[in-house]
């Protein structure tokens, strides 16, 4: 049983050397600092440039949309769950969110093409067939109910005689909602957030059927663009022959990719450690 | 520490109108959920109904959308997640059992601890690339649904142990040291006692693991999952094709018939996974009704 244990830092363990192992084989070829820094990722074509920010560009136009959908909408039904919600209107919109949670990300890249982007056309004229603002929709909602479940965990933990003693220096519900307890479940539902950015960041199927596969450094919502998963898939839908410097590019962007998500999980532990209030 | 009142202090029927506009506005946060949710599916019941026949179910993908069916992502799923289950379930198990009933607090379980978390929040297709260079290349497996089935327990592995420990924690102590005090080993203490009372949250959580598993597609296309595929799996190292990849091979193509395709695939999907949860809320509530403790 120690040995099942074992097997999940084997699993990291094999992730980062087989991630390490292409990604330097890559940079014995490409320099790191023109993969870093450089504006141009033409990889597939002559003469390549392999400049990975307009890529990160793409993923993060994504992730700041998803999260402008998500965290007001996700907090907020938190907020509701925790604190306003009775026990039986939770036991019916608790499951509601698990479903909404439990739904496949090629579902809600079928969702952005046939349904996001046509009402994002009729709203605005200008948006291509394949844009960022369709893909960070539909991402907003797919981390939705994650941090709301996260949200609502967090503020349930703050112990009732918090609640109590705001009531009795007459506070309303809204103002011990906000003052009080918010306060009090401040790392948990901060953590909630990074974590949920950490998910947006690694979503892959969405994006790649809604949001388009030209890389770009824009900043215009409606246009195509590329994140790092869809170009991933991109590469591994062709016949890309192994070993080849296409083949590592893949490696070298998987790398990248998992650094940042390790990272943001990693902020969140320590967010959760660090901020945590203790009640008795 | 900001004071409980805010800025408006004193001017009690303005604070409650604040309150009330809040409840409304949180109310409709988390009623949007509900909405997108009802538009997700009305869309696809929308789209797909038209095209869900029998002859969807039992025909192999053709060019021609009035002929093209499921079968072989269905049975390819099957495979895919038989297997699957084969492989995480006595692992994921295993660590749970291991992490949450033998093991002392030292920096190696913490270590262990900190990276499950870590590995719960790794994105999928991440997992992908590793079946690529593990299971594909090195092990030479092929593009099977065996290598499909070992990449998705790695990815599944961290959400079945996280599920597992919750039930064993729930199980509680005065149980084990009953049986211990009859003289039980640590093992005898766990199979006869602490396995059965936790079963039904462990059986919960593989479920909806599993049931992750079915919907994920970014791995399997990354070990190379045909999209093109006209025959059934008969063994483990057949090459194979799964709904969702089924899908994403449909909603990707410019052809607006595909889209119809596309979207009867999904309520097929959808059909399975709600299946599914239902098992597992229904495992749920029958063991909240004769808890013991």
């Amino acid at each position: 049983m120690f040995l099942c244990a074992l097997l999940s830092v084997v699993t990291t363990a094999e992730i980062i050397w087989v991630l390490a192992r292409e990604t330097w084989s890559f940079f014995r070829q490409v320099p790191v600092f023109s993969f870093l820094f450089g504006t141009r990722w033409t990889p597939l074509f002559q003469p390549p440039s392999f400049g990975v920010l307009p890529l990160v560009c793409g993923t993060a136009l994504v992730v700041v949309g998803a999260a402008l959908v998500a965290i007001p909408l996700g907090l907020g039904s938190g907020i509701f769950l925790s604190e306003y919600a009775s026990d039986r209107l939770r036991g019916i919109l608790k499951p509601v969110l698990e479903v909404l949670a439990g739904i496949p990300t090629v579902v809600y890249g079928y969702f952005a093409l046939t349904f996001v982007t046509p009402l994002l056309v009729r709203l605005f004229p200008a948006t291509q067939v394949f844009n960022a603002a369709s893909g960070a929709v539909v991402v907003g909602v797919m981390i939705l109910p994650m941090i709301a479940s996260l949200c609502d965990d967090a503020l349930r933990a703050v112990p009732q005689s918090l609640r109590h003693a705001g009531y009795a220096l007459g506070a309303t519900r809204f103002e011990v909602a906000t003052h009080v307890v918010l306060p009090g479940a401040l790392s948990g539902v901060l953590a909630s957030f990074v974590l949920a950015l950490s998910r947006a960041i690694g979503e892959t199927m969405a994006v790649t059927l809604a949001a388009g596969a030209t890389p770009k450094l824009t900043l215009n919502p409606l246009e195509s663009i590329q994140t790092m998963t869809a170009y991933i898939v991109q590469v591994s839908l062709g016949d890309t022959p192994a070993g080849g410097i296409p083949y590592l590019t893949i490696y070298a962007v998987g790398m990248l990719l998992f650094v940042i998500t390790m990272g943001l999980n990693l902020l969140a532990n320590r967010i959760l450690r660090r901020f945590h209030e203790v009640y008795e | 520490m900001t004071s409980p009142v805010g800025p408006s202090s004193g001017n009690l029927p303005a604070r409650r109108r604040m309150g009330a506009v809040l409840h409304v506005i949180f109310l409709a946060a988390t009623l949007a959920g509900v909405v997108l949710l009802a538009i997700l599916l009305a869309d696809v019941l929308e789209h797909g109904i038209p095209w869900l026949r029998w002859s969807f179910l039992t025909s192999f993908p053709s060019r021609f959308p009035q002929q093209a069916g499921i079968k072989a992502a269905l049975w390819g799923t099957i495979w895919l997640i038989g297997l699957t289950a084969l492989f995480s379930i006595p692992v994921g198990l295993g660590a749970a059992i291991y992490l949450e009933e033998y093991a002392r607090r030292n920096w190696f379980n913490t270590l262990i601890e900190i990276n499950i978390a870590n590995l719960a929040g790794t994105p999928s297709i991440v997992y992908g690339m590793l079946g690529l260079s593990l299971f594909v290349r090195w092990m030479a497996l092929g593009r099977s649904v065996l290598a499909g089935a070992l990449t998705m327990s790695l990815l599944i592995l961290p959400v079945t142990i996280i599920a597992s420990r919750e039930s064993l924690r729930a199980v509680p102590d005065s149980l084990r040291q009953a049986a211990f005090a009859l003289g039980a080993t640590r093992w005898q203490t766990i199979r006869a006692h602490v396995l059965p009372a936790a079963l039904p949250g462990i059986l919960t959580g593989l479920i909806l693991a599993l049931s992750r598993a079915i919907g994920e597609t970014a791995p399997l296309i990354m070990i190379g999952a045909l999209t093109y595929v006209a025959f059934t799996p008969s063994g483990p190292m057949d090459a194979f094709t799964a709904l969702p990849i089924q899908i994403f091979n449909w909603a990707s193509r410019p052809q607006r018939e595909f889209y119809g395709l596309a979207a009867a695939g999904i309520l097929v999907l959808l059909g399975v996974l709600l299946t599914m949860n239902a098992a597992a809320i229904w495992i749920r509530y029958r063991s909240q009704r004769n808890v013991r403790w």
